[in-house]
């Protein structure tokens, strides 16, 4: 997905070098003539957020599970709903890697069908909040006055109203809700809490030099917000809509174990729901319980994982600060003692100028 | 539930609208921040109605009938007691939308929630009204302690940055991306079916009735311990990467080098300056996030067989009781409420800034 | 000769929980085209909301803003016409530029907004005003403003103040947030362009120093008042109203730094 970002060199363009002005910043090639932006390195830059370990390592998990949920016809062993009365409870073994379910369905095949529901609902929920979460969020971010306090008021209430009873009690008016359903109403009770981060953040930009300066050029409202505006907040984006996904899988999985939503289709906490009424969790039978758990476990791994690097990316002290004091440390320094192990050295020095130009 | 929750940002920039430097500024505030306290009194009347009128109309949206799922498990129920029983509930639709808001508004003022299906027509704020001391007590407790523990903790974390703590953080991250039930689950299987440490289920033992003796305070301690554990230990995660990512941001600040400069013990620096001062965004996503925090640990009620709301939500959810479906619903959203209402005040307590600037 | 009348402006902001801030009190001043004004006070003074409402961004609460003897209307062609003629460098040029977009694309959005040149002719154009700010357009059109110096960055501000052929430019503090020994070179830019495209310019400081060499006429802001106005070298150099007494003994004396070209710029704050 993300393997062109830096594949720059069909796109090098072939004038020669001009360095006479410029103390070159450019760190890939240095001496070269800078790259001409193309597609490939504007994709780079907006995904500039996901480049680092913890976020690469997040995606390729992610990534992971969204191909056994693309190709899970293809993987699965059996069907998951085919019943062999001659297998049942058994534990892992060769034919039954994952073991088998009161009436002989194969867990593994379960689970690797299991997976379709979780990601469907899981992106469809998270790019409904995100969608929400940005007109929303931004709108009232950058009106004044009663329109953007009532739109924080609505988010606020939104945040506060408890979501997920909500959710139990809508799921319960419907038979056999279909998937798109459940994804929209967990994403219409989730994009509260996007939409407030968003809003902070316009907030701020709204009064940036270069939002004024477009305004000031006369650049039309539309293009400010989305030309202007929205690239930069893009990693902001990206770790809303990354919550969501892990919000909207942990609704679906605990609305499908309490059994509020009996879904045809097969997703982690069905699996679940039927283990604990089968009563697995009281006969020690952990090849059917554990396996969806440690799915959504993993999954979440993932997904915080991305959103660490996010992080990390927007705020550069949450990373630097750990380095910074294990450097120290090396040092024989510690951290929190900066200013007294450097005591000696200033009484030292008495006649030190002091800086406070 | 508790989702990645981003963590928030200071977001006062609206406060002062233009960002010119006062000069000729009236500096004119009162000691008591009544535009403060109007503005969030405001909010939270705002979101009651909301939470309200949402109430109002689900029953409405709803296919089914209560009164005929009623009547599908009794079958011995004349027509002319299922006429009553429609218009006890409110079903009768010979009256505008309207007229039914207003009564049902009125009905609210006077505390009448309806009546119970489920529970032999008993009045749901009496069926509530057992079932939410066990709530509170449970989700409650359990939410305090992570919070204190997440966020001591994360101060700490914070402080040893650099140390053999930041492995605490992917740590009970980890934690917080499982599921509750599940975790719940695996307690169960754990200490209760293979070692037997703990009753599986149920708030107090068989054969018991509640009543202040050391006995039954026991039993309720003894039933207890599992559930709020899990709940501590799913919940951690958030508060102390929130705290530890905050105090990393004030570390930074000039003030606590000043501080550290003017010889104040490490201790002071830690608790009366940077924690002082990270625990404020803190509080204020705790207040934000208990709607969704209880919403997510009413599902380990269903996993413990815990006789509180959530146990009594979802009993209604599956028999259609929509009368206690609405009860429970309006009773949670006024505890989030209150909850948030307690967080503000302790916010305006340790922040005098509030009373310039709001949210 | 084209002149921007800012006529009687007062400004008042309110503030939640502060009451009512007068940033600017009925303050009146031209600007000619090929003239250079300054504009003197501290921080707080007034001077930004000056070049806010100048650029439209804020509307004065009374009094109002006439280009050549018409009032500017409050939207629409009209509007964007009168920001054609007059553009703004901010001043801070690491704040002024979005980190998303190329240098290429700050200098050509005004040329496509205001429709100053044909289509074909945009790239030729965004070079031309590259060269002319003296950045050399191969190395920097492509570039992200975080990968320029400060300087350059300032330069390219200027480029795209000048793009849509402005009669008027506002220059708020636009060496302050610069490096000393880079400053003298900005404002000799600026200088030099104003003399080549007749420019009217509004200079904004709070270095008396660079306003009485840079500026044709000085006008001295005090808490959103106009103190003092006059002749750049009177009102340096015989300053009547004691606020201005009082900055200039607190500047370094600007004789005394005439001499040599890095000393003009050392300001205070």
């Amino acid at each position: 997905m993300k393997t062109s970002v830096n594949d720059t060199s069909t796109s090098r363009p072939a004038w020669t070098p001009e360095t006479a002005l410029i103390n070159t910043l450019h760190k890939r090639r240095g001496g070269y003539g800078p790259d001409k932006p193309t597609f490939w390195t504007k994709l780079g830059s907006a995904f500039a957020m996901f480049r680092n370990g913890k976020s690469i390592a997040g995606l390729s998990i992610l990534g992971f599970f969204v191909l056994v949920a693309i190709f899970a016809d293809v993987l699965a062993p059996y069907s998951p709903t085919a019943i062999d009365n001659t297998a049942r409870f058994q534990p892992p073994s060769a034919a039954h890697w994952l073991g088998t379910t009161h009436i002989g369905e194969d867990v593994l095949s379960q689970v690797i069908h299991g997976t379709r529901g979780v990601i469907v609902v899981g992106f469809l929920a998270a790019i409904i909040a995100t969608t929400i979460a940005i007109i929303v969020g931004v709108i009232s971010g950058y009106v004044r006055g009663w329109r953007s306090e009532g739109l924080s008021a609505l988010t606020n209430v939104f945040l506060v109203i408890p979501g997920l009873p909500l959710i139990i009690i809508v799921a319960s008016m419907f038979d056999e809700p279909p998937l798109i359903l459940i994804a929209a109403v967990l994403g219409v009770i989730g994009w509260a809490w996007g939409a407030r981060v968003l809003r902070a953040q316009t907030m701020s930009l709204r009064n940036r030099d270069f939002i004024q300066a477009a305004r000031a050029n006369g650049e039309p409202l539309h293009r400010i917000i989305l030309v202007e505006m929205l690239p930069n907040l893009m990693a902001l984006i990206a770790a809303s809509f990354v919550g969501t996904v892990t919000a909207a899988i942990l609704g679906l999985t605990t609305l499908s174990y309490i059994g509020v939503i009996p879904v045809t289709t097969y997703n982690w906490g069905t699996i679940l729901n039927w283990a604990g009424a089968q009563g697995a969790f009281r006969q020690d039978q952990w090849w059917w319980y554990m396996p969806p758990g440690l799915c959504i476990a993993a999954i979440g791994v993932a997904l915080s994982l991305i959103n660490f690097g996010i992080d990390e990316y927007v705020n550069p002290r949450l990373r630097s600060a750990g380095e910074r004091a294990r450097a120290m440390k090396k040092k024989g320094l510690n951290v929190n003692d900066t200013v007294t192990a450097v005591r000696p050295a200033t009484t030292a020095s008495p006649s030190l100028p002091t800086e406070n130009s | 539930m508790t989702a990645i929750q981003p963590q928030p940002f200071t977001d006062d920039s609206d406060s002062v609208e233009a960002d010119t430097t006062p000069t000729n500024a009236v500096k004119g505030h009162s000691r008591i921040p009544w535009r403060f306290l109007g503005g969030r009194a405001l909010f939270y009347l705002f979101t009651l109605w909301a939470a309200i009128t949402i109430n109002f109309f689900l029953p409405r949206m709803m296919k089914g009938d209560a009164v005929t799922q009623y009547l599908a498990r009794n079958r011995n129920v004349t027509p002319e007691a299922a006429e009553a029983l429609r218009s006890l509930l409110g079903l009768d639709t010979d009256k505008s939308l309207l007229q039914q808001y207003v009564e049902y508004l009125g009905l609210l003022l006077r505390g009448d929630l309806g009546v119970s299906l489920l529970h032999g027509l008993r009045p749901v704020t009496e069926v509530i009204s057992q079932s939410l001391p066990w709530t509170l007590g449970l989700v409650g407790f359990a939410t305090l302690i992570s919070f204190a523990i997440g966020t001591i903790g994360g101060a700490i974390v914070g402080w040893r940055r650099g140390s053999k703590l930041d492995a605490l953080i992917p740590i009970t991250t980890f934690l917080s991306t499982i599921p509750y039930f599940w975790l719940g689950l695996l307690a169960i299987a754990l200490f209760s079916v293979n070692l037997g440490w703990f009753p599986i289920g149920k708030a107090y033992g068989v054969g018991i009735s509640p009543e202040f003796s050391f006995e039954f305070i026991g039993q309720v301690i003894h039933h207890g311990t599992l559930p709020a554990l899990t709940i501590v230990i799913a919940s951690l995660g958030g508060w102390m990467l929130g705290m530890r990512n905050m105090m990393l941001t004030v570390l930074d600040e000039d003030y606590v080098m000043v501080a550290q400069a003017k010889g104040m013990p490490n201790s002071r620096v830690l608790w009366g300056y940077a924690a002082r001062n990270a625990v404020l965004p803190q509080i204020q996503s705790f207040a934000l996030s208990i709607g969704f925090i209880v919403g997510g640990t009413i599902v380990m009620e269903v996993v413990f067989s815990y006789p509180g709301l959530g146990k009594l939500l979802l009993d209604a959810t599956n028999a259609k009781d929509y009368a206690l479906m609405q009860g429970v619903f309006l009773v949670i959203t006024l505890s989030v409420l209150l909850a948030n209402v307690l967080a503000d005040i302790a916010y305006a307590f340790l922040d005098p800034r509030t009373r310039q600037t709001e949210d | 000769m084209s002149l921007l009348e800012f006529d009687a402006v007062t400004k008042i902001y309110s503030v939640r929980g502060a009451g009512q801030i007068r940033a600017l009190d009925d303050v009146s001043f031209t600007l000619q085209s090929g003239h250079t004004t300054g504009l003197v006070g501290q921080s707080g003074s007034g001077k930004s909301t000056i070049a806010k409402i100048l650029t439209q961004l804020e509307t004065p609460t009374t009094g109002e803003v006439r280009l050549g003897g018409k009032p500017i209307p409050r939207r629409g062609k009209g509007l964007r016409s009168y920001r054609q003629q007059l553009r703004m460098v901010f001043q801070d040029p690491f704040a002024s530029l979005n980190p998303y977009h190329s240098i290429g694309y700050h200098i050509q959005r005004p040329l496509q907004l205001d429709n100053v040149v044909p289509k074909e002719q945009l790239d030729d154009e965004v070079r031309r005003l590259l060269g002319r700010v003296h950045l050399e357009p191969n190395t920097v059109i492509d570039r992200r403003p975080h990968e320029l110096s400060g300087g350059q960055r300032q330069r390219v501000a200027i480029a795209r103040a000048l793009a849509s052929r402005p009669q008027f430019l506002v220059a708020d503090e636009p060496v302050s947030m610069l490096d000393v020994s880079i400053r003298l070179g900005v404002l000799n830019l600026l200088a030099d362009l104003q003399r080549e495209e007749g420019l009217g310019v509004l200079y904004i400081t709070h270095d008396l120093a660079t306003a009485r060499h840079f500026s044709d006429e000085i006008i001295v802001l005090n808490q959103g008042r106009v103190v003092e106005r006059g002749a750049a070298d009177d009102v340096i150099l015989r300053p009547q109203d004691p606020y201005t007494q009082r900055l200039r003994t607190a500047s370094p004396d600007p004789d005394r730094h005439f001499g040599s070209a890095t000393g003009i710029i050392g300001g205070t704050q």
